[in-house]
């Protein structure tokens, strides 16, 4: 009976929200960075959980605002978007398939499962970050922090291209 | 002091610790020494002010009546910040910059770890997503602790002086005052006396690695945490205020 209350099944909701890619990095999408944390419906009203990547990161607004349009343009007008601080969003979270796309856009998969990054406090150059664009595991740190709050600025030594690593956090 | 007031003050001190020094480092977007470092800076500020943000979130929460993180950002005057000295004191050089974030990040690290245990949860869990940027902001601040002081003698130098300058903020960062006291013995703030040595130790590896000497016989300086602050707040506050108040309710 519940099920007759509202249009849409949360897997079709699901499927919308897999559609909108992440503003920075459009190959992969909001599901795939596992910013979206919990779709249900509670009584009539959809309601969406959403977890930021970076406590600063602007591209959150755009976010919720992308989420909100794709949601209109299917008819469903009664939602509401909640920001989640727990679980902290981590990249150990990025399936294989996600690392993968990242890698043919041109970025860096994070390497490394968190466990064993986290806590290093002093120079912390990830090790063997290959290459996303020769392989070389020939490459260097330029930067800890690049062009977006989740990426760092790495150089290969061997075809010389600087390329964006994705940080673990 | 009721326990939603003492929750209301304590989150304040929080967040406008990193909300001033994240204010302060912004100033240094476009003007850091090499592109990368200015990129560095101009993150490591959006980290600060994000982190800021959701604890205004709370606050304005807790205190109701429609406020709104904004509220505490833009319509509170000098007196009501709540932030550390250290935090809002002006970028000079880059030593300077680099000394006054080092501190900061040290204790903030070491901070943030012990109140992702608090028995608020939602402290605890702001805390659990603030650590994960901390530990990028120590390690990059630290970095460059290291490389100034074991650079060139100019460097040693204005470093040195740096340290010199700043070390009269660093006792302020572990006061607490009755009320703070009462939320840690309810296990929600964190004892700041439980996380000094771990402070210390670290500032002493960073020191020693960098060939520096924590300075002695220096006054120790105080009031940001009730509210008395030095010059240099106001100045920013007046910036930082600026189109909010010259446009009461603008939104953008």
């Amino acid at each position: 009976m519940v099920k007759m209350l509202h249009s849409k099944e949360v897997s079709f909701i699901w499927d919308i929200l897999n559609e909108i890619p992440d503003p920075e990095i459009p190959v992969i999408s909001l599901v795939e960075l596992g910013v979206v944390r919990g779709v249900e419906w509670v009584d009539t009203q959809l309601q969406i959980t959403i977890t930021p990547t970076y406590s600063g990161c602007p591209a959150m607004r755009m976010m919720e605002m992308d989420i909100d349009q794709s949601l209109r343009k299917e008819g469903i007008l009664d939602f509401k978007i909640n920001m989640q601080y727990h679980p902290a969003w981590t990249t150990d979270w990025m399936s294989e398939s996600t690392k993968s796309k990242l890698k043919t856009y041109g970025i860096a998969p994070p390497q490394a499962h968190t466990k064993q990054r986290i806590g290093a406090l002093i120079s912390d150059a990830p090790n063997e970050v290959p290459c996303p664009q020769c392989n070389s595991v020939n490459t260097k740190l330029i930067s800890e922090f690049g062009s977006t709050a989740c990426k760092s600025l790495m150089k290969c030594n061997d075809c010389l291209e600087a390329f964006d690593y994705f940080k673990c956090i | 002091m009721n326990n939603q007031t003492s929750l209301f003050q304590y989150i304040l001190k929080i967040a406008d610790n990193q909300l001033i020094l994240g204010h302060r480092l912004s100033e240094q977007c476009s003007k850091g020494p090499f592109l990368e470092e200015d990129i560095a800076c101009s993150n490591i500020a959006l980290d600060l002010i994000g982190a800021a943000n959701s604890l205004y979130i709370y606050a304005a929460a807790i205190e109701g009546e429609n406020k709104t993180e904004d509220d505490l950002v833009f319509l509170r005057s000098e007196r009501a910040f709540k932030n550390v000295l250290l935090v809002e004191q002006p970028n000079t050089d880059f030593a300077y910059i680099m000394c006054r974030q080092f501190l900061f990040d040290t204790y903030d690290y070491f901070f943030q770890q012990a109140l992702q245990k608090s028995k608020d949860e939602t402290l605890a869990a702001i805390a659990a997503k603030t650590i994960k940027e901390s530990t990028y902001h120590l390690r990059h601040s630290g970095n460059w602790i290291i490389r100034l002081g074991d650079g060139t003698p100019e460097s040693n130098l204005r470093l040195k002086v740096a340290f010199t300058n700043l070390w009269c903020y660093v006792e302020e960062l572990f006061e607490q005052d009755a009320a703070e006291l009462d939320l840690v013995a309810q296990g929600i703030a964190v004892d700041t006396q439980s996380i000094k040595s771990q402070f210390n130790s670290h500032i002493a590896e960073i020191m020693q690695t960098a060939g520096m000497e924590i300075p002695t016989g220096i006054f120790m300086q105080s009031g940001g945490k009730k509210g008395v602050h030095t010059e240099h707040l106001g100045f920013l506050l007046a910036e930082m205020q600026s189109v909010h108040r010259s446009f009461p309710g603008v939104k953008w």
